[in-house]
């Protein structure tokens, strides 16, 4: 099975059915076992328990910008090997990574408030981020502008591709400047600085909203090929009564 | 060469021609610049403390109104295809037609920065800076606003559509106009490290602005 064969969206359908059930059972299983253990974890000897928004707001920041890459690749789809499920999987990312940006803006507004005295502050992590969410609206408006979603899908991959230049910003933006937000703790040269206590549950929820986005993007692209085959139905139904 | 030579000064020509519309820009320029001391009041201290950031609002704003006939123009008169069968690589002129754009829209708002600078209370270290700032920073803006010209070129949707996609491309820009211009006037900061990296935004749109248009109108014109 490689990437060729399932551009057929018939086979698309039938390998996502089979595989949509599990990948839900083991986003839930993965989602609850992380909430529990986030719940279990020792209060942060500085921050109380309000450290715990981490264990939501670091895998959703995550994925905000992982979600833009796989629409980039998406993006190289549509535009260099015309892969006839690039488009969908591009227009199916754009909500949900929405969503994503939204929550980690949103749980980071909250988690902010008690520890900087802020909801908000012009710092350059959010400040990108920020910019990043916008641009994801952009794009959804951009899909919505145009009826004909070929003609759509291109113009969305040249911006998805444009826009991929914020992800670095956004993710060494804590380095370059000197701001409130604080700087890389997993994901950094020589190790994590995260005690294991923090660590394992971070981590396992991280797994968890990637296997979310897995789900709910393979679901989304159902929808968009079902969405796709009732549109050009209408359309044919359209033409046989005009003719 | 002598074809994107004549391009660039085809597009200056029509552009200052009756029905180009260039010069609009500068009369919206102005009249932004105007409206701010209403909306704020007319407290010359805090005019000259958001001087340089009302003139960036100003010229940014009046750079994205003309971006919308970039492309437009040409697209609605069929040059636009000629230009893409034709033989220069579509790269440079995207590249050209931005520039040309830039030296009868952009330039023109740079010119008009002093005088605004008047109204706004700002004293000559200020207005030289914004317009420096203008300088280095208008090509940013008219060669990230042009990805946005040739996107709605192709959709043919124009208007707010290519606000909502220019503008975010646009914030650094706009960060790092308004903080060199802050730290010529006030300090503490220097005014080299802002002022590089907004020379650095100028150059990466150089580069990334004409490969993303031509990628755009290659693959959305049919």
């Amino acid at each position: 099975m490689t990437l060729i064969d399932l551009a057929n969206p018939t086979k698309f359908l039938s390998l996502t059915a089979r595989v949509l059930p599990w990948l839900a059972g083991a986003t839930a299983i993965l989602l609850l076992i992380g909430f529990y253990q986030a719940a279990m974890a020792p209060d942060d000897y500085q921050q109380g328990a309000t450290a715990k928004i981490m264990f939501v707001h670091v895998p959703n920041a995550w994925l905000a910008m992982f979600v833009w890459g796989v629409m980039s690749i998406a993006a190289l789809g549509t535009l260099v090997w015309r892969h006839p499920l690039a488009d969908v999987a591009a227009k199916a990312a754009v909500p949900i990574g929405a969503a994503f940006t939204f929550l980690a803006l949103v749980t980071g507004s909250l988690w902010g408030r008690p520890m900087w005295g802020t909801y908000w502050e012009w710092d350059a992590r959010m400040t990108s981020v920020l910019i990043l969410f916008l641009m994801y609206l952009g794009l959804m408006a951009l899909w919505r502008a145009v009826d004909d979603p070929s003609r759509a899908a291109r113009a969305a991959a040249v911006l998805t591709l444009v826009g991929a230049i914020n992800l670095p910003i956004i993710k060494f933006s804590v380095d370059w400047w000197n701001t409130l937000h604080q700087p890389a703790a997993v994901l950094r040269m020589g190790g994590t600085s995260l005690d294991k206590a923090f660590l394992i549950p971070l981590l396992v929820m991280a797994v968890g909203f990637s296997l979310l986005f897995v789900t709910l993007h393979l679901a989304a692209m159902r929808n968009e090929i079902l969405r796709r085959r009732v549109r050009s139905l209408q359309m044919m139904q359209a033409s046989q009564q005009a003719a | 060469m002598t074809a994107l030579a004549a391009l660039i000064r085809r597009d200056i020509k029509i552009a200052l021609r009756v029905g180009g519309g260039a010069l609009i820009g500068v009369l919206f320029f102005l009249t932004v610049t105007v409206l701010m001391p209403f909306a704020i009041g007319p407290d010359l201290a805090l005019l000259t403390r958001l001087g340089p950031a009302i003139l960036w609002l100003g010229a940014l704003l009046a750079s994205l109104l003309t971006l919308d006939r970039l492309f437009t123009a040409d697209h609605e008169d069929g040059s636009l295809d000629l230009i893409v069968m034709g033989r220069a690589p579509l790269e440079l002129a995207c590249a050209a037609k931005a520039l040309a754009h830039w030296l009868a829209a952009g330039v023109p708002l740079i010119v008009a920065t002093p005088v605004l600078g008047l109204l706004l209370n700002l004293d000559a270290t200020a207005t030289s800076a914004v317009a420096l700032t203008l300088l280095v920073g208008t090509p940013a803006l008219t060669f990230t606003g042009m990805i946005g010209a040739a996107l709605a070129v192709t959709l043919h949707r124009g208007g707010l559509l290519l606000a909502v996609l220019v503008l975010p491309l646009s914030i650094p820009v706009l960060i790092f106009g308004v903080a060199a211009s802050q730290a010529a006037i006030t300090g503490p900061l220097s005014f080299g490290t802002p002022f590089s990296i907004l020379c650095a935004l100028s150059l990466v749109s150089l580069v990334v602005g004409p490969f993303a248009a031509a990628a755009s109108l290659r693959h959305g014109l049919d």
